[in-house]
């Protein structure tokens, strides 16, 4: 080279010097990640599929206008819809106001540094991983027998999906809550506002939308729920809609359960239409959740 | 007209609580600090002998600050010598924090701050605060500015559209956001925001603005921006000011207070305390302790 370049080292090179082994290893790594997201809806798209040839001739209105009935033509699920609906509006509900008020009291005016917050804390933590059973049992034991004696009905149904959603709605409240930054909270203070005067001015409506969603997913969660209603009563034969917390009912899950057993065919049908109901209405709830993160943020 | 109206009510509280007893009155004649050219009656806030612990650990001792109206007073010194300790203490935001023990008095207008009869929201309205990262609530522009009026009282619409032009033109921003006063205050740059916060503050008509190093998120042009808000409505709004930047509180302030950090006797985290507390004008051209010479002339911190 001449002394001309050689004062002026060169000392950008913009090539790409990756290892050749390196790039093979992302490409390869990045395949990985396809190949399993591939596998998954994969599976998905068959078990959807094939419930829906399974069950496509009874997807139709009598489908859940209809009551139970000896002929498999005329089956239909609409007790199981409504009493769904009913256990899963009531307990949902109540469970959203307990969550929300223990979350609130426990972020946002317990001592965070005392003993007794830590174990309650510790304590829904663990309820929320307990198996789905033991709620049922419990709800046995005190509340459809015992105690309270409430019999196999939507309320004792109601209360324990209620024992069953509180401590993963209490849990994800509190994350929401804690996810508002300190800096709005201070902001509002700062201007003389009350304790309540900034959570429910400033704090909640930021915490809405993660508290909607962490709601909406316990409210799935028990609308799917077969294992603890199988103790309590659901899966009896039930031609009437629920009137109130005292009548008999059933659920969706169980109404699949006992179809989808059956030799014949066409009551095999029914079933897998039945779970095509329940898929559309946890899409239904899940679109729900989103409307309502969408919104509250777009609203100032 | 603002400003009568704001000293009516406050003689009344005073009186009221004079009544009851429970002024603390203040010698002010002993606050060897305080500068020859003012008399008493311009103090607005003054502390007394004010202390901080977070839990075990005295974070600030022995503070003895006046704060005198039409003035921006300005809190200097190296980082975590207690600067946002002590501002805090003055509109009861250490509140806020549950290991934070406030000892000795702060004194607003003669009413010990702490004391029985000084309630906390009450003393955050009448002692304003702007932090050091602008923080607009997730609302519109216009709603920044009326959330203070609206927890204070039920104004009405037009009470509120009034408040909040009066309090944008203000902070000088009225212009620049006028037409857009239903957009998210989250459209605004950082220094609107920032004046957007100033004018939420001062929406409420405080009697006192606090701000916490009110410029560190913001550029130059910003900056500047607000300094010359914070002359133009030091008369009404008496300043304090914690700030990092010395040239800052050499350009605006009225009068400087230096804090350091010592290690106590048997401490292991170093305290902060108030070394000197003068004139501007005195402490950047001749200060009377050598750390404050040290720390002005850059030798330290
Ligand atoms: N909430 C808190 N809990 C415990 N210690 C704190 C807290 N806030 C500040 N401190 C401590 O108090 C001292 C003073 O902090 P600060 O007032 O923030 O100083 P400055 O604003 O001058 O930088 C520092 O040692 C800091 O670590
Ligand atoms: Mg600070």
């Amino acid at each position: 080279m001449s002394s001309v370049v050689s004062a002026q080292p060169v000392v950008a090179d913009l090539h790409d010097t990756t290892s050749r082994a390196r790039k093979g290893l992302d490409k390869l790594f990045l395949g990985g990640l396809w190949m399993f997201t591939l596998v998954a809806i994969i599976t998905l798209v068959t078990l959807v599929g094939t419930t829906l040839l399974k069950g496509y001739s009874r997807l139709n209105w009598s489908l859940v206008a209809n009551f139970p009935s000896p002929f498999p033509g005329d089956a239909g699920i609409q007790a199981a819809i409504f009493g769904s609906v009913w256990v899963v509006v009531t307990s949902g509900l109540i469970s959203l106001f307990i969550a929300m008020s223990t979350a609130i009291y426990l972020e946002e005016f317990a001592d965070q540094r005392s003993r007794l917050n830590k174990l309650i804390t510790i304590n829904i933590q663990t309820l929320a991983g307990v198996p789905s059973i033991v709620f049922g049992i419990l709800g046995l034991a005190f509340i459809a027998r015992g105690w309270l004696g409430w019999g196999f009905t939507v309320g004792t149904a109601s209360a324990v999906l209620t024992m069953m959603v509180l401590p993963v709605m209490i849990v994800s409240a509190r994350e929401a809550l804690k996810a508002v930054p300190s800096s709005l909270r201070e902001g509002a203070f700062a201007l003389g506002a009350t304790r309540w005067q900034t959570i429910v001015k400033q704090v909640l409506p930021s915490a809405i939308p993660g508290i909607a969603t962490g709601s909406i997913l316990g409210v799935s969660r028990a609308l799917g729920e077969s294992a603890p209603l199988i103790l309590l009563g659901a899966l009896a034969y039930v031609s009437s809609n629920p009137t109130g917390f005292a009548s008999d009912y059933t659920v969706l899950p169980l109404v699949i359960l006992k179809y989808t057993q059956e030799a014949q065919e066409e009551f095999q049908a029914v079933g897998a239409a039945a779970i095509i109901v329940l898929l559309m209405l946890l899409v239904a709830l899940n679109m729900i959740a989103i409307i309502i993160r969408d919104k509250s943020r777009k609203s100032w | 007209m603002v400003e009568d109206m704001s000293n009516a009510t406050i003689s009344e509280t005073t009186a009221r609580l004079r009544q009851s007893g429970s002024v603390v009155s203040v010698s002010l004649s002993s606050d060897s600090h305080s500068a020859a050219d003012n008399s008493q009656n311009d103090l607005i806030m003054q502390s007394v002998d004010l202390q901080v612990h977070y839990g075990d650990f005295l974070a600030v001792r022995d503070v003895n600050l006046a704060i005198h109206k039409g003035e921006i007073t300005a809190l200097i010194g190296p980082s975590g010598c207690g600067k946002s300790t002590i501002i805090r203490c003055f509109n009861r935001m250490n509140d806020l924090i549950p290991t934070a023990k406030v000892g000795g008095k702060v004194f607003y207008k003669g009413i010990d701050l702490y004391g029985p009869e000084a309630n906390a929201g009450e003393v955050r309205r009448r002692i304003g605060m702007v932090f050091q990262k602008p923080n607009p609530f997730p609302k519109s522009i216009y709603d920044n500015v009326a959330f203070g009026p609206r927890v204070n009282g039920k104004p009405t619409k037009a009470e509120t559209d009034e408040l909040v032009e009066r309090s944008l033109k203000r902070a000088a921003l009225w212009e620049e956001v006028k037409d857009r006063l239903k957009q998210s205050a989250f459209s605004l740059s950082g220094g609107q925001q920032q004046r957007l916060c100033i004018a939420r503050a001062l929406a409420v008509n405080p009697d006192v603005l606090l701000m916490d190093e009110p410029c560190s998120a913001l550029d130059p042009i910003a900056t500047a921006r607000i300094e010359d808000l914070m002359a133009e409505i030091k008369s009404d709004y008496p300043i304090v000011i914690v700030t990092h930047n010395m040239q800052q509180a050499a350009r605006v302030s009225d009068r400087t207070a230096f804090f350091n950090t010592e290690i106590g006797a048997n401490a292991t985290r170093p305290t902060g305390v108030l070394v000197e507390y003068d004139t501007t004008r005195n402490i950047f051209a001749n200060p009377t302790d050598t750390r404050t010479e040290q720390y002005i002339s850059g030798r330290m911190g």
